[in-house]
């Protein structure tokens, strides 16, 4: 054994320590999966001998679960040989706990995934009592499914409805938690407690079995025989549907595999499930997922992005320049992290409108500069009107700490520009937050022509101490994430003018997985913004700028039909007091053609093509450096859907000939914008070969 | 081919389905070999005659399972060689028993059956029988599983009607039916539900509430708007991306109601009519199956009803008058819109919103009350057509003799 030490005590104790070699982690890696065979194996050989079964972990975790580079490796014909290995693990956890001698886990770190799988092998578990510790089962965030047992031993442990958020939600517990759903047995504070409690467990149950190998077991809440959880079935999948459109298999099958499982015994339950993650864990999603979520959010956080040999720098006091939603949500953020925050408005009622009461120790609301003294990182957070970021800039920057950070938070105005303002441009920076800044995830970092490697690698220092990611791109018009964004809703705009119905638009968003339709976000962004960045275009570019379709369309929503959008009284929807908002309609005299029904998946692919080929724009241009931030801020920051790994990672998910050939057909169909020029075809082949 | 006659169509009254209806204490096998009985004493033949009883369910479970239909039969105490049989298709069960029948007969190798159903719904609540379609999660992922009212308010928003407008649709079927009842037209088909001793248990249809207003229909409340903003709307616009959104009208006032009840017809040659002195009523001129998208669920009727006319060689115009289940009232007001048939001719008598609907019977019921009133009117043809759960349709032409 290589991954595995098995060694039987005078006293009748088998301890089986997880230790992989040369890995900072446990992970069922197939050498592992032999070993656990073998120590299964020697267990029932030295059974005569044993009194009780340790499960322990040589890492400072104890288990972290499946092995998941070779899940993008995966092809679909794999899924049968998949299915004989699950089976395998699964015939060596069954080995252990009808073994007949108590097994005890000890939970000295994470068990997550897998590993949690491995946890649930034994017959009662003792943990550190560490809040930090994370347990659970989290593998349909990567379009997985926890098929190792997981599933079915969650559902017999906690009951249909209990398991419920732990399986199909992922919902990850630490350990005082699985004291109070009976999933640990004790918490300790060390170790050496956790073995004794251990030692003592064994010789309290000396015939311990598994719950569902009791004769008189009841599964919680009543099976699916039950009326009352019947009616729930019902439900229960238009309930997962409405929110996964059909896109997220794992999430289906999860919920599957639960009810399948319900109606049998244990071992056919388990039977069922192998035959659900083999199926699974080939499909195109799992790539995806397990590439955006894993390796990709693995290099964003890691800082592959971030200029090296900068040293860690956090700041110690913010000075945050508006104190409106976007500067109040900043300094919510700064201070939740501990970090303490002046927030300035033209006026003190104002500034303090804008406080987090729950945070208001550490955020001191001003209307006096002066206040700002001595913060090493001041982020302006005003209208995006260039007059009025300079002014703020020059007064701010003044009261800045000696070599501190100075950067704007703007979604569209270009960084260099906005510089010119500032009196040491090296020391200058975009940060680009997300409205509402405290779900918002992602934050994009700017880099101005002038900005340096340092004030770069600071900010990105600076958001991940925010608690959030980081992706840095480069100065140009509308960065990444309001580049992309604006082809997206440009695009249902175009759709609009050409005649398709706009419920029909709206509904091929959602049905793609965009988490709102392109009309309903014009509306909420402001149709009139548009229309001013469109004026704004015009004069800059002059007869060089030919507007499409789509921005047209949105000019005569606001000029002539006065329809500026939702702050404005109502855009492509109404908003009726008290009611939810619905379709403007006039939508359908005015725009919509008899005739014009494309079908809803050519307008979804439509959709998503757009944004994809936007993005691999972006990285060839070199608006963005890598592939990570493109899949990561696609997510985050434009709502790409999950299930497709990325705007990049869709192009995997399609197949490179393919979405080539279909952006060739889109191009001639609907315009140039669709059309991939020959570097972009290259860049994109160089992402997908992970290289870039 | 012989020709299949129906002979006589008889059926219990209609209780409220509720703890608190007539019929509740009454048990389903007793509510149906009640009527048997009642069926054999008007007519007076001998039931030994019979080749075989079918009958709808479509909770088929408990005091329903077991082959009611047989088991009914004996305790008529009908002879030991005649056979039973218990069939389901959803909401068709009925009046796919008087089809059955009549193909039975039709073929030639059976000569008389009863065909009919029973369904107690106080006692055996609709989908009591669970099933995979609902219950299974893959399944109900792979088809698109919604309740029917959803369904019936797509239906609603895709013809454009208001609350109002299905409301006034109910209104008239209150109106219809209990005109009907007060001038006695179900006087024939309706025969007294009787306990052990002869005392009356329900002799008339309860469920009508003739004091039904525009006004107090418009008060109830949406039976499916929770339902749909839970995840059905979304299954339901996923296969119709082209509606913004579904606009919830169905209430427990306008659609069908849940009552307790159950219907027997007599079916057979006309050979074997005149050797046991039956006088044959009618004629099964043509039945037919068809089936609409599952989501939707309930556009079954018209597939149907036009396979029926085709089988039958006849048009709408041929057809004098109409029962079109009232499952809910966007419904009949769909088959009516989209076949171009006046409401003078559908449901004369009222339907399902006034009178209720018992699962498994209701298509029988419907074939005497369409039989009872072409004799009245002295009308020709009459067409009886029901949407079916999974998106079936089912359709039956009956002509007067």
């Amino acid at each position: 054994m290589e991954t595995i030490r098995y060694e039987l005590s005078a006293d009748g104790i088998a301890k089986i320590t997880f230790d992989e070699p040369g890995s900072p982690v446990n992970t069922m890696t197939l050498q592992w999966q032999h070993d656990l065979a073998e120590a299964a194996a020697q267990l029932v050989r030295d059974k005569a001998q044993i009194k009780g079964v340790l499960l322990a972990s040589a890492k400072s975790t104890f288990f972290a679960g499946a092995e998941l580079n070779s899940v993008l490796l995966l092809k679909p014909e794999d899924a049968r040989e998949g299915f004989g290995r699950i089976e395998a693990l699964k015939k060596s956890f069954r080995t252990i706990e009808t073994l007949g001698r108590p097994v005890v886990a000890l939970l000295n770190g994470a068990a997550l995934g897998g590993g949690w799988e491995v946890a649930l092998a034994a017959h009662a578990r003792f943990a550190l009592d560490n809040a930090k510790i994370q347990f659970g089962t989290p593998e349909v965030s990567l379009g997985l499914i926890p098929g190792a047992t997981g599933i079915t031993k969650t559902v017999r442990l906690l009951g249909l409805m209990a398991a419920n958020p732990y399986l199909l939600e992922g919902k990850l517990f630490g350990p005082r938690e699985a004291l109070e759903l009976g999933l640990a047995d004790g918490l300790g504070e060390s170790i050496e407690a956790l073995r004794a409690q251990a030692l003592a467990w064994i010789a309290a149950h000396p015939d311990a079995i598994q719950p569902w190998d009791r004769k008189d077991y009841k599964m919680p809440g009543g099976t699916p025989s039950n009326p009352k959880i019947a009616a729930g079935l019902v439900v229960a999948p238009a309930m997962l549907a409405q929110k996964t459109r059909g896109l997220y298999p794992a999430a289906q099958a999860i919920l599957e595999t639960m009810v399948e499982g319900a109606m049998v015994d244990y071992d056919t339950a388990t039977r069922i499930e192998s035959r659900k993650l083999a199926k699974t864990m080939v499909s195109q999603t799992a790539k995806n997922m397990v590439s955006a979520f894993f390796f990709d959010m693995n290099a964003v956080r890691s800082g592959k992005a971030r200029p090296q040999g900068v040293p860690r720098w956090k700041p110690s006091r913010i000075g945050v320049l508006g104190a409106g939603m976007m500067g109040a949500g900043i300094s919510r953020a700064a201070a939740s992290r501990g970090i303490a925050c002046v927030l300035k408005d033209v006026t003190l009622e104002k500034a303090r409108a804008g406080v987090h009461e729950p945070l208001a120790h550490l955020i001191t609301p001003t209307a006096d500069a002066a206040d700002l003294q001595g913060c090493d990182l001041i982020i302006e957070a005003v209208f995006e009107r260039r007059d009025l970021k300079a002014a703020v800039t020059r007064e701010a920057e003044a009261m800045l700490a000696p070599n501190g950070v100075f950067a704007s938070n703007t979604s569209t105005l270009p960084i260099t520009g906005l510089a010119q303002a500032s009196g040491a441009p090296e020391r200058f920076i975009g940060l680009h937050f997300f409205s509402p800044v405290h779900k918002m995830k992602l934050v994009e970092i700017i880099r101005g022509e002038r900005t340096s490697d340092e004030t770069v690698a600071r900010a990105f220092d600076v958001v991940l101490a925010l608690g959030k990611l980081p992706i840095v791109v480069n100065d140009s018009r509308g960065f990444f994430t309001s580049r992309v964004f604006g082809s997206y809703v440009m695009e249902g705009a175009t759709m609009l003018a050409e005649g398709v119905p706009a419920a029909l638009i709206e509904h091929a968003a959602l049905a793609a997985g965009m988490p709102v339709g392109p009309l309903a976000v014009l509306d909420e962004t402001s149709l009139a913004l548009s229309v001013h960045v469109l004026d704004q275009t015009r004069a800059d570019l002059g007869a060089a700028f030919v507007p499409g379709a789509g921005e047209l369309l949105v000019e005569q929503m606001v000029k002539e039909f006065k329809r500026p959008g939702r702050a404005g009284g109502g855009g492509f929807y109404d908003y009726p007091a008290g009611g939810p908002k619905t379709l403007w309609p006039e939508l359908r005299a005015r725009f919509e053609k008899a005739g014009v029904a494309p079908a809803i998946e050519e307008l979804s692919q439509r959709l998503l093509y757009r944004q994809a080929i936007e993005t691999a724009r972006c990285l060839t241009e070199g608006v963005l450096t890598n592939t990570a931030d493109a899949n990561i801020g696609s997510i985050f920051g434009i709502g790409f859907p999950a299930w497709t790994g990325g705007a990049i990672q869709y192009v995997a998910s399609e197949g490179m000939e393919r979405f080539f050939a279909n952006a060739h057909a889109l191009a001639e169909r609907h315009g140039p914008r669709f059309a991939l020029e020959a570097p972009v075809r290259e860049r994109v082949a160089a992402s997908l070969r992970r290289d870039g | 081919m012989p020709n299949a006659m129906i002979f006589e169509a008889v059926r219990t009254p209609r209780g409220k389905g509720k703890k608190d209806g007539s019929l509740h204490e009454v048990k389903p096998v007793d509510l149906l070999a009640g009527l048997l009985v009642k069926l054999q004493k008007r007519l007076d033949f001998d039931p030994a005659q019979l080749d075989d009883v079918v009958m709808g369910v479509v909770s088929p479970i408990g005091e329903q399972g077991s082959v009611i239909a047989k088991t009914a039969a004996l305790k008529a105490g009908w002879d030991f060689r005649v056979a039973g049989m218990q069939i389901n298709r959803f909401c068709a069960s009925g009046l796919e028993a008087v089809n059955l029948a009549a193909q039975k007969v039709a073929s030639g190798w059976e000569d008389l059956v009863v065909a009919g159903g029973v369904e107690s719904m106080s006692r055996v609540p609709i989908g009591s029988d669970g099933g995979a379609w609902a219950q299974d999660p893959a399944t109900n992922f792979a088809t698109g599983f919604v309740p029917q009212g959803i369904g019936a308010d797509l239906i609603a928003t895709l013809g454009g009607w208001s609350r109002e407008d299905v409301d006034r649709f109910a209104l008239a079927s209150q109106q219809r039916a209990a005109a009907a009842q007060a001038a006695g037209r179900f006087d024939r088909s309706v025969i007294a539900v009787e306990d052990e001793i002869g005392l009356p248990v329900l002799d008339r249809d309860e469920f009508i509430k003739p004091r039904t207003t525009l006004e107090g229909l418009s008060q109830l409340k949406l039976a499916f708007g929770e339902l749909g903003a839970m995840g059905f709307d979304a299954v339901a616009l996923a296969r119709y991306p082209q509606v913004e959104r579904i606009e919830h009208v169905h209430t427990a006032g306008n659609s069908s109601g849940i009552v307790d009840g159950a219907a027997a017809v007599l079916i057979g040659s006309e050979a074997k009519g005149r050797a046991l002195g039956l006088a044959p009523r009618g004629r099964i001129v043509a039945t037919a199956l068809s089936g609409a998208d599952p989501t939707i669920m309930l556009t079954g009727p018209m597939p149907a009803s036009r396979k029926a006319l085709a089988k039958a060689g006849l048009t709408i115009d041929d057809i004098d008058l109409f029962e079109v289940n009232e499952a809910f009232a966007a419904v009949p007001m769909r088959f009516m819109a989209e076949m171009g048939v006046p409401h003078e001719k559908v449901n004369v008598n009222g339907g399902a919103i006034a009178l209720g609907h018992p699962l498994g019977a209701t298509g029988a019921m419907l074939v005497g009350t369409l039989l009872d009133e072409l004799e009245r009117r002295k009308l020709k043809r009459g067409l009886v057509t029901l949407c079916v759960g999974g998106g079936m349709g089912i359709a039956t032409i009956i002509e007067r003799v």
